[in-house]
């Protein structure tokens, strides 16, 4: 497994202007991971995009934290039904070209 | 360069309040976001027509300049020179950076000519956004991702070297971190996603992990049993045909299929399928020989 970087907690509220209580709030709902090392609380940077959409769904859309949850558990899903489509319809191609 | 009916977009009647336009906004908004409607086009045009509209409508100045001016947005002294006292101390109600990505350019020319492109902003600092993330296609042979190999290509003015796992499948998209568009006010760059066209270039049929093909079989060695030599994907192999085997019989040559993506030194299977070749113009001799045979059952 590759070195994951981590990403302080106070910077991202500060770059982003959201509340601390807000990344915690993502947390507490397991839509985010937090890392602890002594006491500075850090995300990984691989899951910035993830958390930047959510900030982008609260702060535009009005979005509250359970709602961000049921979006992204929809998302998830659309994304596996996407991959099983493109698999159905290679399969269809392959039975369609050797009818 | 063509007129905008922003009300129209909005599907808004001119005489809609401030509160009517907020809720038309925010309902089209929720409706073709682009967190919510990845990889959409469609969505993010429209979503961009109606961020450009809730700009100039929900701003009272420049809604009543459009009201005024709009339809005649390209006579009239009055017009030209409202566009020149346009400045940018308007306020902006509209989206963010980011994957929603609107940036200026984003605005049609329609608004660029009559409000100069400015455009104003409530943000009190510059909040950090990763960089938009950017779809591109990749046509690749089948031959090709027998094997994981690496790929140079040049996108966008700069060079990206991917490594293309073997076994990818046909439509599948892969992700390449950092390499979308540049991060806005020094956030980190968006992600470049690339979507792999797989086109046939061999003999092969393909389902998945799965390959097929077809083989001659004649007639005698069908019958009497014998050897037979068949191309795989990486080479030739000699199978030993049983004795009256029937046309359309099928074989599974384990492990010499395509490779798994993602699980190396894994491979599908190959399924022959035997076709029987029946033989033309019989001389008289074969012909009486048949006969005979005929007889015999």
């Amino acid at each position: 497994m590759g070195r994951r970087e981590l990403i302080l907690i106070e910077t991202l509220c500060i770059q982003y202007e959201v509340e601390a209580s807000f990344i915690k709030e993502l947390h507490s709902i397991g839509l985010i991971e937090i890392e602890k090392i002594e006491n500075d609380e850090f995300i990984h940077e691989e899951t910035i995009g993830d958390l930047e959409k959510m900030i982008r769904l609260n702060r535009e859309l009005n979005v509250n934290i359970e709602g961000i949850d049921v979006v992204f558990n929809l998302l998830q899903k659309e994304i596996k039904m996407q991959e099983e489509i493109i698999a159905l319809r290679n399969r269809l191609k392959f039975y369609e070209e050797n009818k | 360069m063509d007129f905008v009916d922003y009300y129209k977009t909005l599907g808004l009647e001119r005489t809609a309040t401030e509160k009517d336009i907020k809720k038309a906004y925010r309902k089209l908004a929720r409706k073709y976001h682009p967190d919510l409607n990845p990889n959409n086009k469609d969505a993010e045009k429209k979503f961009k027509e109606i961020n450009e509209a809730n700009e100039v409508l929900s701003d009272p100045e420049k809604r009543e300049k459009y009201d005024k001016y709009g339809k005649d947005w390209m006579h009239g002294e009055e017009f030209e020179k409202a566009r020149q006292q346009q400045s940018s101390r308007s306020q902006h109600q509209g989206f963010s950076g980011g994957a929603s990505g609107f940036s200026e350019s984003d605005f049609s020319d329609f608004f660029e000519s009559m409000f100069g492109g400015a455009r104003g902003s409530s943000h009190q600092g510059p909040v950090q956004f990763k960089g938009k993330d950017l779809n591109a296609d990749l046509e690749l042979n089948l031959s090709d991702i027998y094997k994981t190999h690496r790929q140079i290509l040049t996108l966008h003015g700069q060079k990206i070297r991917i490594t293309i796992p073997a076994g990818v499948e046909h439509g599948q998209e892969i992700k390449i971190k950092g390499k979308g568009g540049k991060g806005i006010n020094g956030g980190p760059n968006g992600d470049l996603y690339i979507k792999f066209n797989v086109v046939n270039d061999t003999s092969f049929k393909r389902d998945g992990e799965n390959l097929y093909t077809t083989v001659d079989l004649d007639l005698y060695t069908a019958l009497l049993g014998g050897t037979l030599t068949v191309d795989t994907f990486d080479g030739k192999v000699k199978l030993n045909i049983k004795p009256e085997t029937a046309n359309d019989t099928k074989v599974r040559l384990r492990g010499k299929g395509f490779p798994i993506y993602k699980k190396e030194g894994q491979f599908g299977d190959l399924i022959v399928t035997y076709k029987v070749k029946i033989p033309t113009q019989l001389s008289e001799k074969e012909k009486e020989l048949f006969k005979a045979l005929q007889k015999l059952r």
